[in-house]
């Protein structure tokens, strides 16, 4: 893909985020693909691609009346969206379709329709990870981190303020679903979890779901909304087991995906004005840091923690806008979610704007470290 | 402590050697016949080189605490807090595992500190490598 030769030009949420009893997971999809249709005036008929994850292409296809040319149910976890976001770029690029409709939706606080992953007891991670004991992604997620802190000396304070200074960026996103400001001693006070990490360290449980529209960038301003450009995107996969991750201190996927859409944009770490790293537990924005090379190994979570990324004076590098999956919503695959906040930043229209910026940086995770993609946009014409 | 209520492995074809090694007190890993490289979880090839001759040889069961988390939640055939842990085997590879025969606190799971491998039988066909700490 060469960079703006693809464009954004539909990204909506559901209607509500948060608790959301009344709709099963398929009609969250819906939702959010109605509001999506609806944000570039588009209707079923227009679309001729579909990609989505927790739900099948044919399931989102058949519900919402699509008859796609080209389908894409990549499933890798929370950043399949991001994943989604280049695979339709690629696609579009090379003519197999003109407009693609990603959607995400997830029932995961209510519960109702909700697919489920289950860990079969044949797969490797079912035999050499499940009988230990782990439940879900707060004990699998945050293993590798109390290496992290040893080999680098990050501090439990320092791992707090992630959660601290998101809650700050909440604070100015009406959405978003705790606003209230925190302390580092409110974070190491919370509950404990699986230490070291406690309650506020660990992402919301919601419900919700989102959708992006995209079309050639010669075809951008046909569209009602400020069109956003793909610059660079990028992916990869490491294991589905978190003990088997090459290095506890980086993530692999990181370190493939996030190089590869840089290289792509042909862009400096300098030029990035806006970042969103997933955040579905406080280490990640650390990792995410370092392994997209903004700061060097082990400085992470001091940059976060001296206010860099923060609110303030001290602001350099904007970072999980929204409040993240810490605090804005998190509804169990959140990549949709940072993929929505940074085409707000792109169009001008988030609530915690900031001014004058021209490129968003996207990165997810899937799974515990087992997948990554990466989104670099532009608001500038190509 | 429920150990029955444990999420029990089922063993594949290409991991039986990998069961009937800790039924049997041994706890087995493979090795590379042709680039020599030791792995870990099994599969009947190489993941560095992809050679399909490979050993499998019984390991020291010595390694050191690479990393965990402490669970404060129950899980059924858990008593909270318990550790899950990863630990670093001294042949190379690392295994996801439980820490026994110490308190399930940060003071007492001190990172890179000795351990060693204990074999808790789940029933007929299962039996767990767990760790312990040992004095080196």
């Amino acid at each position: 893909m060469n960079p703006k030769s693809i464009a954004i030009v539909g990204a909506a949420e559901t209607t509500r985020l948060g608790v959301i009893p009344d709709m099963s997971q398929i009609q969250l999809h819906a939702d959010a693909a109605l509001n999506a249709m609806a944000d570039a005036g588009l209707k079923p008929a227009d679309i001729d691609g579909i990609a989505t994850a927790g739900e099948t292409p044919v399931t989102v296809a058949h519900y919402l009346g699509l008859t796609p040319k080209w389908v894409d149910g990549t499933a890798v976890g929370g950043c399949s969206f991001m994943i989604h976001v280049r695979h339709a770029a690629a696609a579009i690029a090379s003519g197999l379709c003109r407009t693609v409709l990603i959607t995400h939706g997830e029932s995961g606080r209510s519960g109702v329709g909700r697919t489920r992953n289950v860990v079969a007891p044949t797969s490797l991670a079912g035999q050499f990870e499940q009988p230990y004991g782990p439940m879900g992604p707060p004990t699998l997620f945050t293993i590798p981190v109390l290496r992290y802190m040893k080999t680098y000396g990050l501090s439990h304070e320092q791992l707090a303020m992630v959660s601290v200074v998101q809650r700050e960026w909440a604070a100015k996103n009406p959405r978003a679903t705790f606003k209230t400001p925190i302390t580092v001693d409110d974070v190491l006070n919370s509950r404990m979890i699986a230490y070291p990490f406690r309650l506020l360290q660990c992402c919301l449980v919601t419900d919700g779901g989102g959708a992006l529209i995209m079309v050639a960038a010669e075809r951008g301003r046909d569209f009602p909304q400020k069109p956003v450009y793909i610059l660079g995107t990028g992916e990869s996969v490491e294991t589905p087991m978190v003990s088997q991750m090459q290095d506890f201190t980086s993530s692999r996927a990181f370190r493939v995906a996030g190089p590869t859409a840089f290289a792509e944009a042909g862009i400096t770490h300098q030029d990035v004005d806006h970042l969103m790293i997933y955040d579905a537990f406080a280490h990640l924005p650390i990792y995410g840091l370092e392994d997209l090379g903004f700061v060097p190994r082990g400085e992470g979570g001091a940059f976060i923690a001296e206010r860099n990324t923060a609110p303030g004076p001290n602001l350099k590098l904007p970072l999980n806008t929204n409040g993240g999956g810490l605090s804005y919503m998190h509804s169990g695959m959140y990549g949709m979610y940072a993929l929505q906040e940074s085409v707000r930043q792109m169009r001008g229209t988030a609530p915690a704007q900031i001014p004058g910026a021209k490129i968003s940086v996207c990165h997810g995770v899937g799974g515990m470290f087992a997948a990554s993609g990466t989104i670099i946009m532009s608001n500038e014409p190509p | 402590m429920s150990e029955a209520r444990r999420a029990r492995p089922q063993p594949t074809p290409e991991t039986q050697h990998f069961w009937d090694g800790t039924r049997a007190g041994e706890l087995r890993l493979q090795r590379c016949n042709a680039c020599g490289k030791v792995y870990f979880p099994p599969r009947p090839f190489c993941p560095a080189c992809a050679a399909r001759e490979v050993s499998v040889f019984a390991a020291s069961g010595k390694g050191r605490l690479y990393s965990y988390v402490i669970h404060h939640r129950p899980v059924p055939g858990f008593t909270p807090p318990y550790a899950i842990a990863v630990v670093e085997l001294d042949e190379g590879p690392r295994l996801m595992t439980n820490i026994i025969g110490c308190p399930q606190t940060p003071e007492a799971l001190q990172l890179d500190m000795p351990v060693e491998v204990v074999f808790e039988k789940l029933d007929d066909e299962i039996t767990l490598p767990l760790f312990r700490p040992v004095a080196r």
